[in-house]
């Protein structure tokens, strides 16, 4: 690669962050401006009757703008795992609850779903006999199995991990299956005439074979995951991040459900990002 | 009656015809012989099946009808006695050239150690002259590079029979010729029993003590097996300057040009086993003028044969 190369893709890489903050400043900009409260009493008069009647407060009520977010962040970040009672915990407990819900039943999930993959990858007999449970049961929505799991469970933390075990199973299961199924004949030939048992075929053949579909259903799958934990958050209730979403907006408070907001993209994006670079390691060029 | 190393006995490969028609035989009544440390080439226009029947000798595939005997045992699937080079190299992506070859030595002999797993590993990349690209992938590696690793990890695990299947059918000519002579110097080493299937007939000559000649598909058969007594060691550059050289390549390129195609099934079919007449054609050339050609070859390993076999086409005296 020569050196004008060089310097383009830097200076590609350059303008591209610059175009970012560009936007970013723009749209921060433009949200701060229009969400500025009026200035009361046309500018240093006195109140009006109605004005003081309200107390000073608007009439209509406004999204809160990016400083007062900015100054709860800083405060629910500063201090983020305090513990004042059932509705009042710090944001750190709140995602760390999340957290752990999601990462249960993604888990769980990736036990069951990776071993049947396999097997429904291998074998047409599976491959057939189970499709028509996959095809009913996949586009269920995870939230419809609630109330059935609440039923059966009994356990509304249990629940919540279930409704994450059913909606990541999915996506990891058929990409599973369909990465095992596409191996090279090619390789599964050399692991034959090498004579490898089943086992060591399926762990030194198939599944490096494999991995890099493995893993674009596992990054689905904890997308996904992620996705469903705050609604499922929402119906429990109690704890995580849903909850803490829906507590604040029982509460008025916008300023903190648009820092959780932005929080959960920030949290999601870092699970693809641990994710992606799994993949990286897995990955492999024919 | 003794049996030589590799028998193949009345082999046949049919496929279902579309809509209850006819079945399709790619080729029927195929038998031949591979003697222990022999080096034996197939050459035969596509579609005649020289895959199918290499496919079958490595387990991974099986005739309609016929048999394969190797070592007095019948092959009814892959064996570590059968190691495989194939066309496309079949290298795992995932892992380095070094861990490849390892993969073989590995599967062959379970209880080495690690470090003698890797030594002999790397003794063969050595002797292909890879041993400054161990830790390359695939990936990194040129065409002809791979097909190197594939060899070394087919030779590595010094299985009784090697089936390479065109190893070199995907390379330019130049690297072609480099791992020609690379064979050569590996196989020299261990004398393994090797078949191996190939379009170029200069290459067949190079490396063959006996080349087998199919007639074209469908229905194809193998017609005769011509006897290359070139002197060994042969080198590329030393073996076309050799008397007999064009001799033997002009009647092969005849055969594959024309009679290939002319010759008729009903021509090689007689009842019960058989192996193909063994050809001379440096012998038959020098005998064609005052002797009936029927006569000339030399008898196969093995075997029943009938004196009445193949009946040549008037031109077959032009060569030589």
């Amino acid at each position: 690669m020569d050196r004008t190369t060089t310097e383009w893709n830097f200076s590609l890489n350059v303008r591209a962050g610059i175009l970012t903050v560009v936007l970013l400043a723009l749209f921060v900009g433009l949200w701060e401006g229009l969400n500025r409260a009026p200035i009361l009493g046309g500018g240093g008069a006195e109140l009006s009757e109605y004005e003081q009647l309200l107390a000073g407060a608007d009439e209509t009520a406004r999204v809160p703008p990016p400083s007062e977010i900015a100054v709860r962040a800083w405060e629910q970040l500063s201090d983020p795992f305090y513990d004042a009672g059932p509705n009042d915990k710090g944001i750190g407990i709140q995602l760390g609850y999340s957290l752990f819900r999601v990462l249960t039943g993604y888990f769980a999930a990736a036990l069951i779903a990776i071993p049947i993959g396999f097997l429904v990858g291998m074998s047409p007999l599976a491959y057939k006999a189970l499709n028509p449970f996959i095809q009913v049961l996949r586009p269920i929505s995870p939230l419809a199995w609630m109330p059935l799991a609440l039923f059966i469970i009994r356990d509304a933390q249990a629940s919540a991990i279930f409704v994450i075990f059913i909606c990541s199973i999915w996506p990891m299961l058929l990409n599973t299956a369909f990465g095992v199924a596409g191996v090279r004949q090619d390789w599964v030939n050399v692991a034959r005439t090498h004579e490898l048992s089943p086992l060591k075929t399926a762990f030194q053949v198939i599944l490096p074979a494999a991995a890099p579909t493995i893993l674009t259903g596992m990054r689905i799958s904890i997308g996904i995951a992620w996705l469903v934990i705050v609604a499922a958050e929402m119906l429990v209730g109690g704890t995580g991040i849903g909850y803490y979403v829906w507590n604040e907006w029982n509460n008025l408070d916008l300023t903190s459900v648009i820092f959780s907001i932005l929080l959960i993209g920030v949290v999601g994006m870092l699970l693809d990002l641990g994710l992606g670079a799994v993949a990286k390691l897995v990955a492999y060029q024919e | 009656m003794s049996h030589a190393f590799v028998e193949v006995q009345q082999a046949a490969k049919r496929f279902p015809g579309a809509n209850d028609g006819d079945d399709l035989t790619v080729f029927e009544n195929v038998s031949f012989t591979l003697e222990k440390g022999e080096f034996v080439c197939i050459i035969g226009h596509s579609g005649c099946g020289k895959s199918t029947i290499m496919n079958a000798l490595a387990g991974l595939d099986q005739f309609s009808d016929g048999a394969m005997i190797m070592e007095g045992k019948e092959i009814d699937g892959p064996s570590l006695e059968r190691g495989v080079v194939f066309q496309n190299y079949s290298l795992l992506p995932w892992l380095s050239a070094l861990q490849n070859v390892r993969f073989g030595v590995r599967a062959r002999w379970k209880d080495w150690d690690d470090a003698r797993v890797t030594q002999h590993s790397l003794s063969y990349l050595e002797m292909v002259g890879l041993k400054d690209v161990v830790d390359r992938k695939p990936a990194q590696l040129s065409g002809g590079m791979r097909q190197r690793v594939s060899i070394a990890r087919a030779f590595a695990t010094k299985p009784e029979l090697l089936l390479l299947d065109e190893p070199f059918g995907a390379l330019d000519a130049l690297t072609r010729g480099v791992i020609q002579d690379e064979l050569i110097k590996i196989w020299s080493k261990d004398r393994q029993t090797v078949f191996m299937i190939t379009h170029d007939v200069d290459e067949a000559i190079l490396l063959a003590d006996r080349i087998l000649l199919m007639t074209n598909g469908p229905e194809a058969r193998i017609a005769e097996a011509v006897e290359i007594d070139l002197p060994r060691p042969r080198q590329r550059s030393e073996i076309v300057k050799h008397p007999h050289f064009y001799t033997i390549r002009n009647y092969l390129v005849d055969f594959l040009v024309s009679r290939s195609g002319a010759l008729r099934t009903a021509d090689l079919d007689r009842r019960g086993l058989h192996y193909p007449e063994s050809v001379n054609p440096v012998e038959r050339a020098s005998t064609a003028a005052d002797t009936p050609p029927a006569t000339d070859g030399q008898p196969a390993s093995a075997g029943t044969r009938s004196d009445t076999l193949v009946t040549f086409t008037p031109k077959e005296t032009h060569h030589g």
